[in-house]
């Protein structure tokens, strides 16, 4: 279980529980937080779960895969902390990250 | 069309390479079954027994007539990577992938599955070997990268934002424009009408001669042996005529100050502004056909699927709010691009099977989309779908379709400004289908408003 805190564009803020296990994307769908659709199911194959992690947690979530990377390559607001949320499971260890959401994404 | 009944099939197993079955042109005749007539019942008859390796399901014959599902629902159970090699001295032979998940493993494999013109493309059939227009579609990385990258500003966040008042006034405008109490096509009045106005303002292109473009996009993907359209060379003429067309525009605007249409944006960026007069021809055909024919058939296919659907339609009436569902329900359901297609460029496994290096794969969007085991009763049309944007009408990878959400834009507009005017659209006549394995789409479709 990791408490995330996933904040819109617009600033709008919202803090859900997710279970282990259970990808951050995945997280957004189940508890209706708008901004992130997961078009593809979590395959890492359509870009609309992009996110941008706050601050030391980047490191904490893992390192991109080579199609993670390829995606947010052509993603609108590629920054160098931007993941892809159906790639990042929670757990306990990321108990407290923060999200921020690009202004769009498509 | 020349045609011969189905005879005995030499035993290949791979597409055959373009020393073996070298282009040309006309194609060998199609052999097609022996049946009474071909018309739709006779031909699902036959596809729901039929050996599965004797049908080429790249026959418009099925397409026209729309009766191609049970030989995808069959090969989603029984052989979810299948080789056809029937017709193969037409088409070389290849793969159908018709499963959500194998579909998913191509799209997301660039590495082993490309998608080079040169290698023949993303259509089943090849591109003519003597008229390659690269474009960004049609070009695997890093080159596919920078020319999707000079082109996304224009249907990305900001940019749509800034359409959408002047798409809602326009949609406004066509819909007035209607008559009651009359018989009319929807796709000639409605479909092609806001499709064209788009295409006109995303390239800057004179708003009266915005049919030009319906006619470019049209005859880009018809299909030269089926009978009244364009002949191969015909056809090649009449797109040199767009690119001549449309290199007087480029000109202009190259020495102008850079500005947000699509042809300044070409001419200014510096990926795109050194392309050789075919890849612009190319990245042209893919924007024009990419943003008209598909958005196009997405506007039709809503209405006739509604009508089909009277409860659905019932429950859009009581709930405006459906709207954004609906319109990735619609767009699931049309599947406007039936298939996108890869050449394999080394040796790997799919669903259990060899695929060969050079192989063909092509891979069947519509049956993703009509696979139970990636979506809930798939077969049905509910426009309250939960997770109704799980589908596959945009592919996936780095070829996802750049342009989804100007499409689904355009269409939750279109229904917006339908149902503030019209309780019920009545489809009167089944439609008129477009004979083809790529697009899937309505030649026209008859409807009347009640008075
Ligand atoms: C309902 C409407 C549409 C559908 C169903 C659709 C479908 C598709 C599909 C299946 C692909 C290939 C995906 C893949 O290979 O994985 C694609 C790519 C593309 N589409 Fe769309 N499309 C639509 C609307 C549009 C619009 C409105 C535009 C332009 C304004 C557009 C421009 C493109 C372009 C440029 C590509 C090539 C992307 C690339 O290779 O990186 N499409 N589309
Ligand atoms: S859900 Fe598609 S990339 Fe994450």
């Amino acid at each position: 279980m990791a408490r995330i805190t996933y904040i819109e564009h617009n600033g709008a803020e919202h803090v859900v529980e997710v279970p282990t296990g259970v990808s951050l994307m995945e997280g957004a769908l189940q508890n209706g937080i708008p901004g992130i659709d997961g078009d593809c199911g979590g395959n890492a194959a359509c870009a609309t779960c992009h996110v941008y992690v706050e601050g030391d947690w980047l490191a904490r979530t893992g390192e991109r895969s080579e199609n993670e990377s390829a995606m947010l390559d052509l993603a609108d607001g590629l920054e160098d902390n931007s993941r892809l949320a159906c790639q990042i499971s929670a757990s306990p260890e990321l108990d407290g990250l923060v999200l921020r959401m690009p202004a769009s994404q498509h | 069309m020349a045609s011969q009944p189905i005879a005995s099939e030499p035993a290949i197993r791979h597409t055959l390479s373009r020393e073996e079955a070298p282009f040309q042109w006309p194609l060998p005749p199609r052999k097609r079954p022996a049946l009474a007539d071909y018309s739709r019942e006779t031909l699902m008859a036959y596809l729901e027994t039929a050996p599965l390796d004797e049908v080429d399901i790249s026959d418009p014959l099925y397409w026209e007539t729309n009766s191609h599902w049970p030989y995808f629902r069959r090969l989603r159970d029984e052989a979810p990577v299948h080789f056809n090699a029937v017709n193969a001295e037409r088409h070389r032979g290849f793969w159908s992938v018709s499963r959500w998940a194998d579909i998913m493993a191509v799209d997301t494999n660039h590495q082993v599955y490309s998608s080079d013109a040169y290698l023949g493309g993303i259509t089943l059939f090849d591109m003519d070997s003597d008229f390659i227009m690269p474009m960004f579609i049609a070009m695997d990385p890093p080159k596919h990268d920078v020319q999707r990258k000079a082109v996304n500003p224009i249907v990305s966040g900001p940019n749509l934002a800034s359409f959408e008042g002047l798409i809602r006034t326009r949609t406004q405008e066509v819909l007035d424009g209607l008559p009651r109490g009359e018989v009319f096509d929807w796709v000639d009045r409605v479909s092609i009408e806001l499709t064209s106005r788009m295409l006109a303002t995303l390239f800057d292109w004179p708003q009266e001669h915005r049919r030009k473009l319906t006619y470019w996009s049209d005859v880009s993907t018809s299909d030269p042996e089926v009978p009244g359209n364009p002949q191969k060379e015909e056809r090649q003429g009449i797109l040199l005529g767009m690119l001549q067309e449309f290199t007087q525009l480029w000109n202009e605007r190259v020495n102008s100050e850079p500005k947000t249409d699509l042809v300044s944006m070409l001419a200014h960026n510096p990926a795109t502004r050194n392309m050789p007069p075919m890849e612009f021809m190319g990245n042209l055909v893919l924007l024009i056909v990419g943003g008209n024919d598909t958005t196009r058939n997405s506007i039709s296919g809503g209405v006739y699927f509604l009508n089909k659907n009277p409860q659905e339609y019932a429950k859009l009436r009581a709930d405006h709010g459906l709207v954004d569902s609906m319109v990735s329900e619609i767009i699931r359901y049309q599947t406007p691009l039936a298939h996108m297609r890869r050449t394999a460029i080394e040796d790997t496994i799919l669903g259990g099977k060899h695929i060969a290096k050079g192989d063909k794969v092509v891979m069947w969007y519509h049956s993703g989309n009509r696979d139970e085991r990636a979506i809930d009763n798939p077969d049905a049309f509910i426009i309250d779908r939960p997770r109704a944007r799980q589908h596959m009408s945009f592919g996936f990878g780095i070829h996802r379709c750049v342009g989804n959400r100007l499409a689904e834009l355009q269409l939750k507009i279109l229904w917006e400004e339908i149902l503030k005017r019209f309780d019920n659209i009545e489809v009167v006549a089944e439609p008129e289908r477009v004979p083809s394995a790529f697009v899937r789409g309505y030649k026209s479709l008859m409807v009347r408003i009640p008075a």
